[in-house]
């Protein structure tokens, strides 16, 4: 049932992808999203996309499971096909009725939606390969130089991997829940929406309550062992860079150059 | 008139590196009226079992059916066999939500859709039958009671359904001894004034060995051992430390008498009896050796 669901899981691996530091797999995916918007023909599309297979390949992540990440969003893939294909001024093609498709509102589209894919499959990319506690902590280092500014970035860090650490958790408790309504012959899939909202409060308030208990067990657990936030604190896993690093900057500087190239030519 | 489980198996979450088999190629019948004790180590597919009686989970292979009709055909049918195949949940307390606790208990025959004087009157008899007084408890707020009553009131919420079958899984987690034996005293009494039958999962031996008539033992997610538990105390080809279960203490103390050379009977069960006959074996073996 609930626990079924996909939320940026992590699938477990050995490979060069899983292994690169959190850090440099962070700035690089951010990297990459920026130079997607350098592309703007179908070759610098196809090089993209064929980088993209080259880190499915190497990450050895079944293509099935990555293609699975496009599905949540593709009504909005459609919606925005479908508007540039028929808004986007130009020479006609098809015209039918008010609608008319366009040669530019074809490249459009084809363009638009290759980008929003990109983006959904290299942002699943980075939580497939790298598990959340190694994402956070990632995060709190690149956040780190903040702390300055007195923003507390050991306790934002902190709340996101707890955060996470419960969505589970609390998934498999949902389902728990549901499942005992369910048997004292709760009804959650039929009736009007208002119907529907009211059949979820047997759901929701003992889900709240269990939260709350877990909240509170949690700070004593922290408060047991001493935690006291970020100060002289050490990690049982220091980040550290390596050669794999290196590799897989160089591997997107080249992308980024070659997409460079493929814009403006030897001119710019 | 039964449960009939076919063949069935399941996988939790398959298709992904977390897939992991829960069930593999079970068959099980249960009539009414049996009390079955279900017992297992952690993790060897005695709650996946369970969930299949009342199609809170649809096996990946087999068939599920009551009185001889697949649940999983018709949508509306499941309905009904929820209805008559009680199920309380590990920690039942957790799902309490209502206001007081005469409507928690009554949120299950409202959901069957009867009428206020047959609702009224289920919830007062569920709440009497574990042993809570309605003038007490009924229109207070649930949170507010102690663990043990939480409890109580939970599984009313299920006896209230008047199932023809009442699965609970792991009654006593949680409970102090006194508690423990004040739950299931409630169980065995309910099981013989109504003649409903019993599916009891634990994994505790001690407390299946006393009350159940036929005993299923579980492990990776197959039935090991089917029968009535004296036999499976008394046959020596299983190994039950094999399954992550251990005997109970009546019977692992009778039979290390009975290789110290006392002439015991090692079915036995009940306490008093167990003490009795432990003092008159010493009896006779003194007799005989003077």
């Amino acid at each position: 049932m609930l626990t079924d669901i996909m939320l940026g899981q992590y699938f477990p691996g050995n490979s060069f992808v899983h292994k690169l530091d959190p850090r440099s797999k962070i700035v690089l995916t951010l990297t990459f999203i920026t130079s997607i918007f350098l592309a703007n023909n179908y070759i610098s599309y196809l090089t993209v996309g064929l980088y993209i297979c080259l880190i499915v390949l190497v990450s050895g992540i079944p293509v099935k499971i990555v293609l699975r990440s496009i599905k949540p969003l593709w009504i909005i893939l459609l919606l925005t096909a479908a508007i540039h294909l028929f808004m986007t001024p130009g020479t006609t093609l098809v015209a039918w009725g008010p609608l008319s498709i366009t040669g530019e509102g074809v490249k459009q589209a084809v363009q638009m939606s290759a980008r929003l894919i990109y983006l959904i499959l290299i942002s699943s990319l980075l939580t497939f390969t790298t598990s959340p506690i190694a994402l956070t902590d990632a995060i709190e280092r690149l956040l780190s130089p903040l702390k300055r500014v007195k923003l507390p970035v050991h306790e934002l860090a902190m709340m996101m991997t707890i955060a996470l650490r419960f969505v589970p958790t609390l998934l498999e408790e949902t389902d728990r829940i549901m499942k005992a309504q369910l048997a004292r012959g709760a009804d959650f899939s039929s009736g009007n929406i208002i119907k529907r909202a009211q059949n979820l409060v047997p759901i929701l308030v003992p889900l709240f309550i269990s939260a709350f208990r877990r909240a509170d067990e949690l700070a004593t657990a922290m408060e047991a062992r001493c935690y006291r936030g970020g100060d002289n604190r050490t990690r049982m896993k220091e980040l550290s860079l390596g050669l794999n690093d290196a590799v897989a900057t160089l591997t997107v500087f080249i992308l980024v150059l070659v997409l460079a190239w493929l814009r403006w030519g030897w001119s710019a | 008139m039964s449960i009939e489980l076919q063949n069935i198996s399941y996988t939790y979450m398959p298709g992904t590196p977390y897939c992991r088999d829960a069930l593999l190629d079970v068959s099980l019948k249960i009539e009414r009226g049996e009390f079955i004790g279900i017992i297992g180590h952690t993790g060897s597919g005695k709650s996946t079992l369970v969930q299949h009686l009342n199609g809170l989970l649809r096996p990946t292979a087999g068939t599920v059916c009551l009185d001889g009709a697949n649940m999983h055909e018709r949508k509306q049918a499941l309905k009904s066999v929820r209805q008559k195949v009680g199920m309380v949940f590990q920690y039942p307390e957790h799902q309490l939500f209502e206001e007081t606790v005469f409507d928690d208990v009554a949120f299950g025959p409202r959901n069957l859709g009867l009428c206020d004087e047959e609702v009224q009157q289920r919830v007062e008899s569920a709440l009497e039958c574990v042993g809570l007084s309605v003038a007490d408890v009924a229109k207070r707020s649930p949170f507010r009671l102690s663990g043990g009553q939480m409890r109580r009131v939970a599984i009313a919420g299920v006896i209230a359904l008047r199932p023809e079958y009442l699965v609970l899984d792991e009654p006593s987690a949680g409970l102090d001894p006194c508690g423990r034996d004040e739950i299931y005293a409630q169980i065995l009494q309910l099981y013989r004034t109504s003649g409903m039958a019993v599916v009891l999962v634990t994994h505790n031996m001690e407390d299946v060995a006393r009350m159940a008539k036929r005993l299923l033992v579980m492990d990776h997610g197959r039935i090991r051992f089917d029968g009535p538990p004296v036999d499976l105390f008394h046959d020596e080809t299983i190994q039950l430390r094999d399954f992550g279960v251990s005997l109970p203490h009546v019977t692992s103390l009778l039979k290390t008498l009975r290789t110290h050379g006392l002439d015991l009977d090692d079915t036995l069960q009940d306490e008093e009896v167990v003490v009795e006959a432990i003092r008159s074996a010493l009896k006779r073996k003194r007799d005989s050796s003077c």
